[in-house]
């Protein structure tokens, strides 16, 4: 057992766990933070997504004590109270989701993405980016438009700050 | 997933004591492949020594004739190095192919090279650069790095530090993407040194793992095109023969990525 200190959503937080404790058991079982999700549990399906550091990664292939020390993001750190983050607006606004089990890694991955690429994105690019990430229901051509949809509101929104 | 202890050293010194403490230890860099065995039970390591907040082990520097990358740099930084991309961009493309953007932020180059997978992508182009591995305890030329199957010269304990590639004349990179793993079902790069040597290495083809091919290198010393390749013909004795493609289709899948390397070479 090991003792992981690092901040989630912004708090800090600390897990008495083992060392074979992957960070999206970590975040699941121990914080109560269920919106990541297991999906393939092999590195493929994107479903448990999540920011270290501000870089998308698989939470299911990392060790919880390889993120001692960073600062992780989860689907439920992105919202600002109330307020939608513009991802998760665009999503709901086109329909970006079917049974929303992929949504919350498409989501973390997806805004890594408008950071990459500074917001000037083209359909092409986003369909090629989101290849880590699988959604089961096949609704890929509006998450493609969701994406598109928010990397204009992000840009809006950046410009505004 | 079986019970081990985890380590994260901050010195290269530190790890390999830990690893030679350990009963059965193995190093981390970003698990990308250690971890999925470990979660299969098919890999039961005692302890796992983290490499990759060894700061020692981070970067990307240019050297007097190319440029150095640190073991534990990710495939994304690679991808997205201006001086990467400046000396020899036909690297900083093959970074970019590997798996995909979120493995990309934890993969590292010495991870890759130390766990010699058939159809990884970097052995490639280390193999086809004429890049030397530097160890905690040597260096070692590429020629001489690349032993068989998930095989390599590193001894137990041993650590990858970084890689130096030589800058080249030109160079290239082309992948055969398999759609679902990502993997190479064959990539080659080729290589054209200042002094005009061509070395040119396949991946994902060989039973054995990476290796040059002497056909297209003596093709292309003689005429760099990719039309000097037309009539180069491939054996395919020793190549992989498995549901995703024969023996005969990766020979053909050899000439046809060399041919495309060519043409994206700059």
């Amino acid at each position: 057992m090991s003792t992981v200190k690092l901040t989630v959503n912004g708090k800090a937080v600390s897990a008495e766990v083992e060392d074979r404790t992957l960070l999206v058991h970590l975040l699941r079982d121990h914080l109560n933070l269920t919106g990541t999700h297991v999906g393939c549990d092999t590195s493929q399906c994107g479903a448990c997504v999540v920011h270290i550091d501000g870089r998308a990664v698989k939470s299911c292939t990392v060790l919880a004590g390889q993120a001692a020390g960073s600062n992780v993001t989860t689907i439920e750190g992105i919202a600002k109270g109330d307020e939608l983050h513009p991802m998760q607006a665009a999503f709901r606004d086109n329909h970006g989701l079917q049974c929303g089990y992929c949504t919350p890694g498409m989501i973390m991955s997806a805004i890594d993405i408008v950071h990459r690429h500074s917001g000037n994105l083209d359909e092409a690019t986003v369909r090629h980016e989101l290849e880590g990430n699988i959604c089961r229901c096949t609704g890929y051509h509006n998450i493609v438009k969701a994406v598109l949809d928010a990397a204009g509101r992000m840009k809006v929104a950046q410009a505004a700050e | 997933m079986y019970q081990t202890t985890y380590h994260r050293p901050s010195s290269v010194d530190e790890a390999a004591s830990l690893f030679a403490k350990g009963s059965d230890a193995k190093y981390l860099a970003g698990g990308h492949t250690l971890i999925p065995v470990m979660k299969q039970r098919l890999a039961s390591p005692s302890d796992v020594i983290d490499l990759c907040k060894i700061k020692e082990l981070v970067g990307i520097e240019p050297t007097g004739d190319g440029i150095m990358i640190k073991a534990a740099t990710t495939h994304s930084d690679v991808a997205s190095s201006e001086t990467v991309q400046k000396a020899i961009p036909a690297l900083a493309y093959l970074a970019s192919l590997i798996g995909d953007p979120a493995v990309r932020h934890r993969g590292t180059i010495g991870g890759s090279l130390a766990n010699n997978d058939p159809a990884a992508d970097y052995p490639a182009a280390v193999l086809a650069c004429g890049a030397t591995v530097k160890t905690n305890k040597r260096s070692i030329s590429a020629d001489d790095f690349f032993k068989g199957l998930f095989s390599t010269a590193l001894e137990d304990g041993e650590i990858i530090t970084a890689v130096s590639f030589p800058v080249q004349d030109k160079a290239g990179y082309a992948k055969f993407n398999h759609p679902a793993s990502r993997f190479a079902l064959t990539g080659v790069f080729v290589a054209k040194t200042p002094a005009g040597d061509v070395r040119a290495a396949a991946t994902g083809a060989s039973q054995n793992g990476v290796m040059r091919v002497p056909a297209i290198e003596a093709a292309l010393k003689a005429n760099w095109s990719a039309a000097a390749l037309d009539n180069v013909n491939i054996s395919a004795d020793g190549l992989m023969n498995d549901i995703h493609g024969t023996s005969d289709y990766r020979a053909n899948l050899v000439k046809v990525m060399a041919q495309r390397a060519v043409t994206a070479a700059s």
